[in-house]
């Protein structure tokens, strides 16, 4: 049914829809609520053969989820920011060892200078821990991304990671479309896990790989994550089929067919660049389209370099950066555009809870003299004073 | 799209009241989105919260620049916070005082906008018995744009939000400050 509910809450509901056995449970803002609404979920008793676990850190969260998901339980977790930070070992582990946990991530700015707002930051620092990575749009895509989350963890035995927009999304209040206990059920079959922890048939999971064995160990678990690209697609168009929407899979396209320009997202922002991607062919008459990422982990080099390569130009909008770099995401649509003519140039935005503007993103997509790398709405006078200053 | 900024200060449910408020947008079958401003919450420090309604989907997540309505929970945010930014000819200013203003009526002159006052906290302090004016001031809300949302959905908003004697109490508020605004603006 739909409900006028708060991400986090609408989150929540998503997850218990999905019949979890452990819940791990630290606090880090703007994840809080999520965790908050399973505890009263669980507590409510409407979550059944369930436990709510109150770790005490990060790293217990996770490494209480990567236990229980090694006895075979459907296993959950979230987090944010610094919190992912603390947990970086048993994320590395969890993929390792082949583990369909889901986990969600409030993205959130990296410290220090500490910042709890949202940006892409901490998402982007483990980008090649072997998680399947998943943006949502909307709370309603973070609803069903977490459904689809755990079938396509489960399948591949791959863990995901939802990641939604801390406070954007998390902390909204929006219409949402809560699904039916029996369609989830009809969609997420029951866990069978194939291997596990049982006393009565003993086995060792996680054991040393030498040097003999480690590199075909890694060329294995490449070939599986690659092969996830489809998983994920097949996963969403069932979502779809079940459910009766629209899905797009590993990215969509929005008014892409006839776009000279393509801006290329993740997250939150796309439906602010809808809008403005609407405005700008109505009154200026651009042909500009956008491409909001789902999958950003596996990364769908080839059929995003499909898609883009159509244009003339690719902007990649991105809330996080590499120092000294440029745009993190950009790497990756780079990639995907040798050899064409296509050119690209990066806009970061929306760092550490930096509002992203309509007026401001127009201004920027009307730039012809744009350098390779821009940051919306930089107060260029005080960093030229800092400039001038350092290099006094 | 009708788009509300809300300023109050932390503790007088500025965030709350946006929730309530597109929740009762949604009972009407609306499309709402209500978010706070994220800020570091401290208890007496201002605060901002929206919401927009419309009648089809809400894409845009920027903050709300230039709202149609405006409603200030504290009187004493007017010498600090431009609370009046954004607002054009013909919107409305709902703000929370216990005299009229003649700072805010001067401003009002200005930009030609049409300024309620309520004495919400009082109203608050006689249903609820604590001083928090977001009902009340949502209740006058409905009175200043009942083709935006009606009391009756505010109503139904309030006890979607709260339970029980609280929900009761901060229905009457809301109610109470319905009638005021129709009463002071029948003058």
């Amino acid at each position: 049914m739909f409900k006028q509910i708060e991400g986090s809450n609408a989150i929540a509901q998503s997850v218990a829809l999905c019949r979890p056995n452990v819940i791990c449970a630290y606090p880090i803002t703007p994840q809080t609520h999520i965790v908050e609404s399973l505890g009263e979920i669980v507590r409510n008793g409407d979550l059944q053969n369930c436990d709510f676990i109150n770790v005490e850190s990060e790293m217990a969260a996770l490494s209480v989820a990567i236990g229980s998901s090694a006895v075979g339980m459907r296993s959950y977790t979230a987090t944010s920011s610094q919190g992912l930070l603390f947990m970086m070992e048993a994320v590395y582990n969890a993929s390792g060892l082949q583990f369909p946990i889901v986990m969600t991530l409030g993205n959130r700015a990296i410290g220090s200078p500490i910042n709890i707002w949202n940006d892409h930051s901490d998402a982007m620092s483990v980008r090649d821990a072997g998680w399947i990575m998943l943006f949502a749009q909307t709370t309603q895509e973070g609803v069903d991304l977490h459904i689809q989350a755990f079938a396509i963890a489960e399948q591949l035995k791959i863990p995901v990671m939802v990641c939604v927009d801390g406070f954007i999304l998390t902390h909204a209040y929006e219409r949402v479309f809560i699904p039916k206990q029996e369609d989830v059920d009809a969609f997420l079959p029951k866990l069978v896990p194939d291997q596990f922890l049982d006393v009565q048939n003993p086995c060792a999971i996680g054991a040393m790989v030498p040097p003999s064995d480690f590199t075909e160990v890694r060329y294995l678990a490449h070939e599986k994550y690659c092969s996830a690209l489809g998983v994920i697609e097949e996963q969403s168009s069932k979502f779809g089929k079940i459910f009766s929407k629209k899905t797009y899979g590993l990215f969509e396209e929005y008014k892409c067919d006839d776009a000279d320009v393509i801006v290329v997202c993740m997250g939150s922002v796309a439906g602010t660049l809808k809008d403005t991607v609407d405005s700008l062919r109505g009154e200026k008459n651009i042909k500009i389209g956008v491409v909001v990422l789902c999958s950003y982990r596996p990364f769908p080099y080839e059929k995003l370099g499909k898609a883009l390569s159509k244009s003339k130009s690719v902007i990649v909008l991105e809330k996080a950066f590499a120092l000294g770099c440029g745009g993190i995401l950009s790497i990756d649509i780079e990639l995907c555009l040798r050899n064409t003519e296509t050119t690209l140039r990066t806009v970061i935005a929306g760092l550490g809870g930096r509002e992203i503007m309509i007026k401001s993103l127009r201004e920027e997509f009307l730039r012809t003299n744009a350098q390779r790398v821009t940051f919306l709405d930089l107060k260029q006078d005080i960093v030229d004073q800092y400039c001038k200053k350092l290099s006094a | 799209m009708f788009q509300i900024r809300i300023h109050g200060r932390g503790g007088q449910g500025v965030v709350t009241a946006a929730e309530m408020l597109s929740i009762a947008a949604f009972i009407e079958g609306k499309f709402a989105q209500a978010f706070p401003s994220f800020g570091s919450e401290r208890m007496g420090a201002p605060v901002v919260a929206f919401c927009r309604i419309s009648e089809s989907e809400i894409r845009v997540r920027e903050p709300i620049l230039e709202p149609d309505v405006v409603i200030v929970q504290d009187q004493s945010l007017v010498s600090t916070v431009d609370v009046f930014a954004g607002l054009k000819t013909g919107c409305v200013a709902l703000i929370n005082a216990t005299h009229r203003d003649d700072y805010i009526d001067s401003v009002a002159k200005k930009l030609q906008i049409n300024v309620h006052y309520l004495n919400a906290t009082e109203i608050a302090l006689q249903y609820v018995g604590r001083p928090i004016p977001n009902a009340a001031l949502l209740g006058g809300f409905s009175a200043c744009c009942p083709h935006i949302v009606q009391l009756k959905s505010i109503k139904d908003a309030i006890f979607e939000k709260f339970s029980g004697s609280i929900a009761e109490k901060n229905s009457q508020a809301a109610e109470r400050a319905f009638e005021k605004i129709l009463e002071v603006d029948d003058v």
